[in-house]
């Protein structure tokens, strides 16, 4: 649905050049919620941006629904009138909302209608059509100002969708919001990606947004895309940085003579008794150092971080029969281990 | 002087003041706002983003600005004849009362404008919006709050120059107060005419004040209203004592 290949975007300031991105090449399939997550300045923005053609990338294409936006955007600093028409099959939500404060609920909602050329009464109707929709039906005559931050982002959510877009993009949309309302938010968004059948790309900098609504996932780090797939692939990707940040479980090494290992259930391995066979079979020791069972992707996912006595060498054999059991394991060594504490962080 | 004689002349005198600060105001503002959001949309990072024009309208705009209006009316005296037919008279007044105007809006438009936030401007972009309707349906009702305070001090500021019109006979309350009040020794009537130009002047500040918060209000925006950004008004008096000596010499060149 979105497909941005060899995706650059330099930007020139007093002669400085920053290269925001660097050669992304991104796939967002239709109907999946894809999160893009990274710190900041790692060209979130920027590629969020360079997706409606916000910001001109310096090169490479951007097509969305088949239409390679980066042909549209023509020579000139500003939009066409095919790029603006595209633009407007391409909905977007803010960090900071970016509601008009002069206008009423409704008006900001029958805004895009407004560009699209839509009569009044039909405006009207459509626009509390989609209040409704995100839950504000109430609302429509208040101003922004009146409303809570979950109530202004619903605003966002449902002028976004006003145009009846295929894409929605979301810019931080959850950033600027307390926990318990960017969980109803993403609820939201959620919803709206089943009903509707909306293909979703956010970008974030929290992994419980990608954790709890996004099929796929990319991490970014300085303009490039370092890992990407859906998020059961990342889980089973041995080593994945995303996995583990997406997934983390703490606890550090005991000792020098100790091997630390993590271990992955997906699905019916998860209700196997592994641990205990393997401390039977073999005749070992083994500490829990720490565990978690999550919702991720809307999979049941385990995961352990387990120390066995002596070093890996030692330990070839048990680790191999974990691995006969079905399990994902990492091996955790001294730098790998620091990654993940930063990720759970 | 008894206030028998006082009343026709102050009569008239608000009259002629209504009619030269109204339409030039009017003037000012239906100029003034193209040009104060041209401006911003001209300078670097602008949607119509163009350093040439930027700094060719920003320069007019300056030295339109930087003129001292005795010298402004002089030196537009050819050019009011075009327009109006004659030099003299209140509607002649219109005529350089206006041109000063127009860079004085401008300017306050310009700022008004800049201070509307991006992000909404992108906000309409990403919706397919052009230039136009984002100038229409974003930068003018957001500024509106402000643009309501600069139209309250534009008023204000021409009421000051308004003063200065006695020298191409436009008369006006500024006018009366320098002719009877200083120039024939008649305190009692200039007091009159600064009484009547404050009270004027507060009652227009007051109801800008008002419909500027009660836009912002509906708004909701926190924080203070808009403040104006200017000095309220040029004393008027004061700014028509100094030009008094110009008065003469210039109403014979006239």
């Amino acid at each position: 649905m979105i497909t941005t290949s060899g995706l650059t975007k330099v930007y020139r300031s007093r002669g400085r050049e920053v290269t925001a991105l660097d050669g992304v090449d991104l796939h967002v399939r239709e109907g999946e919620v894809y999160g893009v997550i990274g710190q900041s300045g790692a060209g979130k923005s920027s590629l969020i941006r360079c997706v409606n053609l916000l910001e001109r990338p310096t090169s490479g294409t951007v097509t969305v629904a088949g239409q390679d936006l980066t042909a549209l955007a023509g020579r000139g600093p500003r939009a066409g009138r095919e790029l603006r028409q595209a633009r407007s099959r391409i909905g977007m939500v803010f960090q900071h909302f970016n509601l008009l404060s002069s206008r009423t609920v409704r008006d900001n909602v029958e805004l895009p209608l407004e560009i699209l050329g839509v009569s009044g009464k039909e405006r009207t109707r459509k626009a509390l059509e989609l209040l409704d929709l995100v839950g504000l039906a109430d609302k429509a005559g208040s101003y922004p100002a009146q409303l809570s931050g979950g109530q202004k982002q619903r605003v966002g959510i449902a002028r976004a969708l006003a145009g009846d877009p295929k894409v929605l993009l979301s810019d931080e949309a959850t950033s600027a919001l307390d926990p318990e309302t960017t969980r109803s938010i993403l609820q939201l968004l959620r919803d709206l990606n089943r009903q509707l059948g909306l293909t979703v790309l956010l970008i974030t900098h929290e992994m419980d947004v990608v954790k709890s609504i996004c099929d796929s996932a990319a991490l970014m780090e300085k303009g490039r895309i370092v890992e990407s797939g859906t998020v059961s692939e990342l889980l089973a990707t041995p080593g994945s940085e995303l996995a583990a940040a997406l997934f983390p479980v703490g606890g550090e090494a005991t000792g020098d003579e100790r091997t630390v290992v993590d271990v992955t259930f997906h699905g019916e391995a998860a209700t196997r008794p592994v641990i205990s066979q393997l401390s039977r079979t073999y005749n070992i020791d083994i500490s829990i150092l720490g565990a978690a069972i999550d919702t991720v992707g809307g999979l049941q996912v385990g995961r352990m971080r387990i120390e066995l006595p002596g070093r890996y060498e030692d330990n070839v054999v048990p680790i191999g029969f974990l691995r006969e059991q079905g399990l994902q394991i990492d091996v955790v060594g001294p730098a790998r281990s620091a990654l993940v504490k930063e990720g759970a962080q | 002087m008894t206030w028998s004689e006082m009343q026709p002349l102050l009569e008239q005198a608000c009259q002629e003041t209504l009619i030269m600060v109204g339409w030039s105001t009017l003037i000012a503002v239906v100029a003034g706002l193209p040009i104060g959001v041209l401006l911003v949309l001209t300078d670097k990072g602008g949607l119509l983003q163009n350093t040439v024009v930027n700094k060719v309208i920003g320069q007019i705009v300056n030295i339109g600005r930087s003129m001292p209006f005795i010298i402004l009316m002089v030196a537009l005296m050819s050019f009011t004849r075009w327009i109006t037919g004659t030099t003299i008279g209140s509607e002649a007044a219109i005529v350089p009362l206006a041109i000063g105007g127009i860079p004085f809006f401008a300017r306050l438009v310009e700022t008004a404008v800049r201070e509307v936030d991006g992000g909404l401007v992108e906000a309409v972009q990403s919706m397919g919006g052009n230039t136009w309707t984002i100038v229409r349906k974003v930068l003018v009702p957001e500024a509106l709050p402000s643009l309501i305070a600069s139209t309250t001090t534009t008023i204000i500021a021409l009421i000051g120059y308004s003063a200065m019109a006695g020298t191409v006979g436009g008369g006006g309350l500024g006018d009366l107060a320098v002719r009877y009040g200083y120039q024939r020794f008649e305190t009692g009537l200039m007091w009159i005419t600064v009484a009547i130009l404050a009270v004027v002047i507060s009652v227009i500040q007051f109801i800008g004040d008002y419909a500027a918060r009660a836009l912002h209000r509906r708004g909701g925006r926190s924080g203070p209203g808009p403040k104006l950004r200017l000095l309220k008004a040029k004393e008027p008096d004061a700014q028509a004592a100094p030009s008094g000596a110009t008065v003469t010499d210039v109403s014979k060149v006239a």
